[in-house]
């Protein structure tokens, strides 16, 4: 059995920067673990700018994102273990891995980051009806695909769901010399970044078609076309609206689910709203020495904040190893309000908070001039104008510490209001 | 006089912007920003887009090196420039940043590799 202070289980963006923060924390004996062949995760996949302005301010490619970080790992001389699989991770941090040169092995933490990450909605999760051919990739996979294997998926591509990463690859796909018939969303609005609809689909003229859905794939060895139809508010196709499109391949761009099979087999408790782990301010799951960050706990729009949120559950790693984190004393849930999703952390000890305390949520719709109300047992201790808000872009608040002191047994709730104009 | 609606790609909040050409003066209006008056006045007088890609490379464990445009390229010369970034072939190893094409299409941008392989 191998011994270690703490293990990173990923070694993405998440991973990354908790095991280097952890490091710089003092700890010493840290093991980052990746099923892949390299450090980087998803990243190096994204070939595309827009990374890095918050953490480095400079646009940056998802490459250029992971050197900076895999460079400060070899420099702080931190050990990886690639190609290795974890099975099982058991309540008391015992994990189970495997890869082909160390064959089975277990590995002894005293503490353990969970940086899984996500992986992305398929075509069985959104159960499109018609035959089952081949050619349909999700997008993620056919990115992989052309941007790190050097294989191209199709010539005529059609692309369901405007999530950033539908979005990039339609912009992507036409680049290769493929044709794109259209985008397609079920929402009345796009899933991604209103940046990435003017140069991913406007750049090169790829309509974007709101409020359509598939309702048939045809083809039978390979797919041929999709049949598409309007849908109405409540997302039910419309009859008599159906339209086909020809296409050789379907890129699926249709949401993104945290990755916790490990999460979930090691006891700790999910928060359904973003089927993550129930995380506190440390980011320490509900099984005490065990941590999470990243996608992993929610899916982040920006890697910046990824980042952000990574360092701290590296650092509160280092001192859960180190005995230095407050247990009891006063505590505060966090409960999304009216139009908002969800909120991360679930849980506040006040007492370990320095003097901020970040607060990660999703709104559900799309509102213009509204506000956020932050309430502490009902009582309003802030509000924050928004001019926009989306379910596509992520809020952050940054609460002072005084606001939320000696309240203890309390909930934090945070709710959308309409600004009256 | 011309006259254009675009929307401001600089940040998130995605600003529907007027921009308007009288004689040799740009007036960008509908933008809550500095950065959306520069964007709409680039955007109308010369459009420009920072251009990623990736190359075919050799004896590496992949077989694409991604690269990048070091500024923005002319939006109108993308197709030749991604031909010409078609046309090269590397062999590993690469390092980040390296010089993958010169000037690329005479916009005065260089092509440079974004990680190393």
């Amino acid at each position: 059995m191998l011994n270690y202070d703490i293990v990173v289980i990923g070694g993405g963006p998440a991973g990354l920067a908790a095991a280097i923060e952890a490091k710089k924390s003092g700890i010493d004996s840290i093991l980052v673990i990746d099923r892949d062949r390299e450090l980087g995760g998803i990243l190096q996949q994204c070939i595309h700018n827009g990374f890095g302005l918050h953490e480095f301010k400079e646009e940056l490619t998802g490459p250029e994102y992971a050197e900076r970080f895999i460079e400060q790992l070899k420099e702080l001389d931190i050990e990886c273990k690639l190609d290795t699989m974890v099975i099982d991770i058991t309540q008391d941090r015992l994990i189970h891995a495997i890869n082909t040169e160390d064959g089975y092995m277990t590995i002894q933490a005293k503490a353990i980051v969970l940086a899984m990450g996500c992986r992305e909605r398929t075509r069985g999760a959104i159960a499109i009806p018609g035959s089952r051919p081949a050619g349909i990739f999700t997008a993620g996979t056919a990115q992989r695909y052309i941007n790190m294997e050097g294989y191209m998926v199709g010539k005529k591509v059609f692309i369901l769901g405007s999530g950033d990463i539908g979005l990039i690859m339609a912009r992507r796909l036409i680049l290769e010399g493929a044709e794109v018939s259209a985008v397609a969303e079920v929402m009345p609005y796009s899933g991604g970044l209103t940046r990435n609809i003017v140069q991913c689909l406007e750049d090169f003229n790829i309509p974007l078609l709101l409020s359509h859905t598939i309702v048939d794939i045809k083809g039978k060895d390979k797919i041929e076309g999709v049949v598409l139809s309007k849908v109405d508010s409540h997302r039910k196709p419309i009859a008599g609206t159906e339209k086909y499109f020809e296409c050789d391949t379907l890129l699926l761009s249709v949401g993104l689910i945290p990755e916790n099979e490990l999460s979930k087999s090691a006891g700790i408790e999910m928060d359904p709203a973003t089927n993550g782990p129930i995380v506190n301010e440390s980011m320490e799951t509900t099984v005490e020495g065990i941590f999470a960050c990243g996608n992993v706990v929610h899916v982040h729009d920006l890697v910046d904040y990824v980042s952000q949120e990574s360092r701290r559950a590296g650092s509160n790693a280092a001192k859960y190893v180190k005995d230095m984190l407050i247990r009891n004393g006063s505590t505060l849930q966090a409960r999304p309000g009216d139009g908002v999703g969800y909120i991360v952390p679930q849980i506040i000890r006040t007492d370990n908070l320095e003097k901020n305390l970040d607060l990660f949520m999703r709104v559900k719709n799309v509102y213009s001039h509204g506000k956020l109300v932050i309430r502490v047992d009902g009582v309003p201790v802030r509000e924050i104008k928004k001019k926009h808000m989306a379910p596509g872009e992520m809020e952050r608040i940054k609460l002072d510490l005084e606001l939320l002191k000696d309240k203890n047994d309390s909930i934090l709730s945070v709710e959308v209001e309409k600004e009256v104009v | 006089m011309e006259r254009k609606n675009m929307i401001c790609i600089v940040c998130p909040i995605g600003c529907h912007l007027e921009v308007e050409r009288i004689d040799e003066k740009v007036i960008v209006t509908g933008n809550q920003c500095n950065r959306g008056q520069a964007y709409g006045i680039k955007e109308l007088t010369n459009p420009t887009r920072v251009l990623t890609s990736t190359v075919k490379v050799n004896n590496a464990h992949l077989s694409r090196l991604p690269i990048k445009t070091k500024g923005g390229v002319p939006k109108h010369k993308i197709s030749q420039c991604i031909k010409e970034i078609n046309s090269v072939e590397l062999n590993a190893p690469v390092k980040l940043g390296q010089v993958v094409i010169k000037n690329i299409q005479g916009t005065g941008v260089d092509v440079i590799a974004s990680r190393s392989i």
